[in-house]
């Protein structure tokens, strides 16, 4: 290679490497400022500039306060309890469905998909307004368990993940099976289900997140914030008198995002492959 | 009597039969598995979907009497300044996704590149869309009060205080503070797919165009741009009706305060703040068919697009496989 070549290449390799530095600042400046925040006690929140190093990395009060005040303690149990409920219904519901529109040929088949499909193109805020009178009339305001069900009610992007699923595995596994006189019903739970489990994994992530982070329908349908708040919406606690105190606010957020980076940092490849297979069918 | 008794036992038994017969059990499988996701489905989109359609003809409330007033409510959505002429500021949205999508388009093709952190670049860029609303919209009420992060920020690199605008405040540049939100949350997640379809294309590929000697950008041009082609396409398609229905950043950062509210956070106060369900459900009807003409607009343009591009498409399968065999023979000449 000539030199001009090497400077060329030097140049590109600078440029792509300072490129995608400044990309990831954009992404970790809001996030970083609002850990600094949450560090400072008021009286040095109120005089430093707020990208100003805290003077102590230990003080940990303005989390604890965060966490009594939204009541974060209550929010964490109804989250968790809608999570786990959530996503043992996802599951059963999503891979039945799957497995059925996988494996079987019949009349309305096609249909059944397309309705799955053009569901999740309406956009939520929109079907909220009469979905909110549905609700109302089954008796599902300030109802875990209705919000449980809502939730469940509305799940396209894990089926896909099955169904995609569901299509590399090889129907002579079934056949075989149902040579030696398996019912469906042992064939999809003694056999299939648990070839599934990669993907179930994927869907439960995503799902998990998505339910984790889901703030607008539980603030219209879990609206007793002492009893029913979830963690994103026990957040709300913080508009109104407490507003601009923000070394409170980001310590409350920063506990509120904590399980999602956990999540992230450890299931990383899953989230990735599942956002993959989930768009290229949705 | 017994002449029926034996006729009701014989169908009964053939019931039995069927029912324990192969197809019989399908169908018995098919109703236990489909039953549960289905009522879930009609309970929670399609009865709500079709009941919305008949709250667009009254003036009514979520409690108590209603009144038909036939297509009163839709004229109101295109004559009131405040609905229909929210509909102006998904340019800004549409702007933003253009801009997302090309900063995803980049990051994904330098990141499938052997890079050093890679996996670290990508997963500070993709943290954000996990991030939930609320505090997406305190972190960005933050980060925009004057004198905070991003002054501060822009302090460093050489502006005065004096001349930066108030980011939520000023008219003229408040909206492309919210997109900016927007793209911040939703750019790596668009780069992870992206980078998804770049890996799928077979390595080969890029050994056989070098040695061809095309550089970077006739990989990009040629390997990447088409392998990317469906996903690309589909996030164009998505992010246009996207724009169309933005809501999240204006709801959680300024409340549609100071000319940021979109069509559906000026919906969402009409339905659930001044509780006038008839007119926004007439909203929602109008946008959804919008977004549905547009939807299958730009469906039959990429097909389209694509039909004629199809046949460029065989000639380069055509010419690669021939590539590989010239570099094939190459290897075997030595």
């Amino acid at each position: 290679m000539t030199v001009f070549g090497h400077i060329k290449k030097f140049i590109l390799i600078f440029l792509k490497y300072a490129s995608l530095v400044f990309f990831s600042l954009v992404a970790i400046i809001p996030l970083v400022s609002c850990v600094i925040t949450a560090f400072k006690p008021d009286a040095e929140y109120n005089s430093t500039n707020v990208m100003t190093p805290p003077s102590s990395w230990l003080y940990f009060e303005n989390f604890v306060s965060a966490f009594k005040k939204a009541g974060m303690g209550r929010a964490f149990i109804n989250s968790t309890i809608i999570l786990i409920a959530v996503l043992i219904l996802s599951v059963f519901i999503g891979t039945q469905l799957a497995y059925v529109l996988n494996r079987f040929q019949f009349f309305g088949n096609t249909l059944i998909r397309n309705l799955f499909l053009v569901a999740c193109q309406l956009p939520g805020v929109a079907m909220q307004i009469a979905v909110y009178e549905m609700m109302y009339k089954l008796g599902f305001i300030n109802n875990m368990f209705g919000y449980i069900l809502m939730t469940c009610g509305t799940d396209v992007i894990s089926i896909y993940i099955y169904i995609q699923f569901f299509e590399n595995i090889d129907y002579s596994l079934d056949e075989s099976a149902i040579m030696d006189g398996a019912s469906y019903f042992t064939i999809f739970y003694k056999i299939l289900l648990p070839l599934l489990k990669p993907a179930i994994v994927t869907a439960c992530i995503l799902k998990g997140v998505g339910t984790y982070n889901e703030y607008y329908n539980a603030n219209l349908y879990l609206q007793d914030k002492k009893r029913y708040a979830t963690v994103a919406t026990s957040l709300y606690t913080f508009v109104g008198p407490l507003g601009s105190k923000y070394n409170l606010i980001c310590a409350g957020v920063i506990i509120s995002l904590l399980p999602a980076l956990i999540v992230f940092i450890t299931c990383q490849k899953q989230i990735y492959s599942g956002l993959t297979a989930g768009a290229v069918k949705g | 009597m017994e002449a029926t008794n034996i006729t009701t036992q014989k169908k009964k038994r053939s019931f039995g039969e069927w029912a324990r017969s192969r197809d019989g059990q399908k169908v018995f499988v098919m109703i236990a598995f489909l039953i549960v996701p289905l009522v879930l489905l009609i309970v929670f989109t399609y009865l709500p979907f079709a009941e919305m359609v008949s709250y667009s003809f009254y003036n009514m409330k979520y409690t108590g009497a209603r009144k038909f007033v036939g297509w009163k409510n839709y004229m109101k959505v295109f004559q009131r300044s405040d609905c229909f002429g929210a509909l102006k500021l998904s340019l800004y949205y549409m702007l933003g996704s253009v801009v997302q999508l090309a900063i995803a388009l980049y990051l994904a093709t330098m990141l499938s590149f052997k890079t050093r952190f890679g996996d670290l670049f990508k997963g500070f860029m993709f943290f954000p869309f996990l991030i939930n609303g609320i505090a997406v919209g305190f972190i960005f009420k933050f980060f925009y009060t004057r004198g905070f992060v991003f002054d501060t920020v822009l302090q460093w690199c050489g502006f005065q205080l004096d001349n930066l605008p108030y980011w939520l405040k000023d008219q003229s540049i408040n909206n492309f503070s919210l997109v900016g939100t927007s793209v911040w949350r939703y750019f790596g997640q668009n780069m992870v797919l992206f980078i998804g379809a770049i890996m799928s294309v077979d390595p080969e590929l890029y050994e056989a165009s070098m040695l061809d000697g095309a550089n970077k950008w006739h990989q990009f041009l040629y390997i990447i741009l088409p392998s990317i082609k469906t996903i690309l396409t589909l996030n164009v398609i998505l992010s246009i009706t996207g724009s169309l229905s933005a809501f999240e950043p204006p709801y959680v950062i300024t409340d549609g305060a100071n000319g940021t509210g979109t069509y559906f956070v000026i919906m969402h106060q009409i339905a659930h703040t001044q509780q006038k369900v008839g007119l926004a459900s007439a909203m929602a009807v109008v946008l959804l068919g919008i977004i549905l003409i547009v939807t299958v607009a730009q469906k039959l343009f990429f097909k389209y697009v694509f039909k004629n591009s199809e046949d460029e498409d065989i000639n380069a399968a055509v010419k690669r496989e021939k590539k590989l065999a010239k570099l094939a023979a190459k290897k075997e000449g030595r």
